[in-house]
């Protein structure tokens, strides 16, 4: 479709804002709104800009309410932008054209295209009709793919049937069996235990591998972001606040360092104290958060000053880290608007 | 139109078995469907026993109920579940992926589902066309005119009731506007001539059950006008085309293109 330097999702200055009806409480404010309607405008996604390139896999992260899916619903073509502009593989996605729509997908954690009553195939065999996959096509990817997702045997049972994990599956083969170029996941692990969320994961590292397919994907399960997205963008109250790298974003926000020190014998806690803020001290093991310009010269007094079985350093939990980020672009908001 | 073909195919026979997955529903519905039924012959027995409309005999009455139950069973098979399940799609956000399917939403919208409990009734209807055309009796050579009539009036229903339809993308709860509708077309039963004047106007302007049954049955019996059909014809294309715009319309407000 386009060569790997070329970018296939383009979003520039991307703005959407839904105009609501303000209502008092209560009957007398039921009345007002019914004579005289008060609008708000409210802006879901303001400015975003980023581009991604065609084989990557990139992670959307922010709080419930934040854009992400707002963002997703104009890059799939279900939302017009208010301002702005948006092109995924070339195409203006609200113009809906028939090109465009083979070659995405999207899979929505809370909704699904599967027809409840019927068996999997059914579905297969629905969508196979309508993005016009020939038979042949289609035995070779459902053989494929349900090998791939572990699906083969439960094809033929009605979708009612299936655990929630096995109906995430069948989503996914039902929404790939088109072969698309870019996939738009909105949670995809969504309510999945922890064996079928790794199955889903290790199931899309394979499928962008195998595939050389784009993925960007919002996700609240931080396990799904560090195994599959190596670049993240997170949204805050409808601004992109961070484009890059997740390494990055754990550098730029996630600036402490976590020491884990195991302790041959009890020591006193302000000999810990004095390191950095203890975050939890459990039997011999504490958790120290320490500054990284510190980390050498901490470790370094640890080894020295206390009786230390056993010394590591980790990098924080990456909900820790998006909350920073979080925290930090309202604490510069506040500051702008002198709130 | 192959791929079309195939697609429908598939609409169709997975609605049915969607159907049929519900064994003990299948029994329930058919016992309801065939009551319904017997009811309806019952009703237009009783009917007929009376003095009838000016200017219709009986025959001629029961062609006009003929097509009235023919089209009431067509409604059942398409018109009703789909509308129904506009409304789910809407209620549940899954409209969203019939929008994202390469294929057009109106189409989907309109013909995806086919149930079969209106089959007794269109097969009823249909034969007692027959029977009423045999002793009316109808007029040689007329048959395809009003078959051509029947198919203007079949889309002339489609596009009301698409137009219903389509605001259910506003105002989700639309079940109460369809009632209605299905209470006004109920008036088809009947030959025009049964209602006063001011009510002809209404059916035939207003909401056009006219062209339904009534139109149909009198080029069948031979006495209609060109004209007639032609108002069917112009009155069609007219519905279809706005029908059309409509949705286009609503999908603008659906996804924010027009603010």
């Amino acid at each position: 479709m386009s060569d790997a330097g070329t970018p296939i999702i383009e979003a520039t200055g991307l703005t959407k804002s839904f105009t609501v009806a303000q209502k008092d409480p209560g009957l007398a404010g039921a009345l007002r709104h019914f004579f005289r309607r008060r609008t708000k405008e409210i802006r879901a996604v303001t400015e975003v800009s980023f581009t991604i390139r065609p084989g990557e896999v990139v992670g959307f992260l922010g709080a419930n309410g934040a854009g992400k899916t707002t963002t997703l619903k104009m890059l799939t073509g279900l939302l017009h932008p208010s301002a702005g502009s948006c092109a995924v593989g070339g195409w203006q996605p609200f113009q809906r054209t028939r090109d465009f729509l083979q070659a995405i997908t999207l899979v929505m954690g809370n909704k699904q295209q599967l027809m409840w009553d019927l068996p999997t195939v059914d579905t297969l065999k629905l969508n196979a009709a309508i993005y016009g996959v020939s038979d042949a096509e289609y035995r070779a990817r459902v053989d494929e793919l349900a090998a791939m997702l572990e699906l083969s045997d439960k094809l033929t049972q009605p979708v009612r049937k299936l655990s929630l994990g096995e109906r995430m599956k069948a989503e996914l083969l039902a929404a790939l069996l088109h072969g698309p170029k870019v996939l738009f996941l909105d949670e995809p692990t969504l309510g999945l235990d922890v064996n079928a969320q790794v199955a889903v994961r290790h199931f899309l590292k394979r499928y962008n591998a195998m595939t050389g397919a784009t993925i960007l994907m919002t996700s609240h399960y931080m396990a799904d972001i560090t195994a599959l997205c190596p670049r993240v963008l997170v949204i805050h109250e409808g601004a992109l606040v961070h484009d890059g790298g997740l390494d990055e974003l754990m550098r730029r926000f996630g600036a402490r360092r976590e020491l884990k020190i195991e302790l041959a014998r009890a020591v006193e806690r302000g000999a810990l104290d004095a390191l950095g803020e203890v975050l939890s001290v459990e039997g011999s093991v504490a958790r120290i958060a320490v500054e990284p310009a510190q980390l050498v010269s901490v470790v370094g007094r640890a080894l020295a000053e206390l009786p230390v079985s056993d010394l590591t350093v980790h990098d924080p939990p990456i909900e820790e880290v998006v909350g920073r980020v979080i925290g930090k672009s309202q604490r510069a908001n506040h500051a702008e608007t002198g709130t | 139109m192959a791929r079309l073909l195939r697609i429908l195919r598939c609409y169709w026979s997975t609605s049915l078995q969607a159907e049929l997955e519900y064994r003990s529903n299948f029994v329930v519905q058919a016992i309801g469907s065939s009551l319904a039924l017997a009811g309806s012959i019952f009703a237009l027995s009783l009917f007929y026993r009376g003095a009838g409309f000016p200017g219709w005999t009986f025959e001629e009455g029961l062609v006009v109920q003929g097509l009235y139950s023919a089209f009431a069973g067509a409604i059942a098979c398409l018109l009703s579940p789909n509308l129904s399940r506009i409304v789910q799609h809407v209620e549940a956000g899954t409209l969203d992926f019939v929008l994202l399917k390469p294929i057009d939403a109106q189409l989907t919208l309109s013909l995806r589902v086919l149930s079969p409990w209106g089959v007794p009734d269109l097969l009823f209807g249909i034969g007692v066309i027959a029977y009423g055309a045999w002793h009316a009796p109808a007029r040689e050579g007329s048959v395809m005119l009003a078959i051509v009539a029947a198919g203007f009036g079949a889309i002339i229903i489609y596009g009301m009731w698409f137009l219903v339809a389509t605001t259910s993308v506003w105002f989700t709860k639309i079940y109460n506007a369809t009632e209605v509708l299905r209470g006004l077309l109920d008036a088809g039963r009947f030959p025009m001539a049964a209602y006063p004047a001011a009510y002809r106007f209404v059916f035939t302007f207003v909401v056009p059950v006219a062209f339904l049954t009534t139109v149909p049955a009198e080029l069948l019996l031979g006495r209609g006008q060109p004209a007639m059909l032609l108002g069917a014809a112009g009155l069609a294309l007219l519905l279809l085309v706005a029908s059309r715009a409509f949705w286009r319309f609503a999908l603008k407000s659906y996804t924010g293109a027009s603010g």
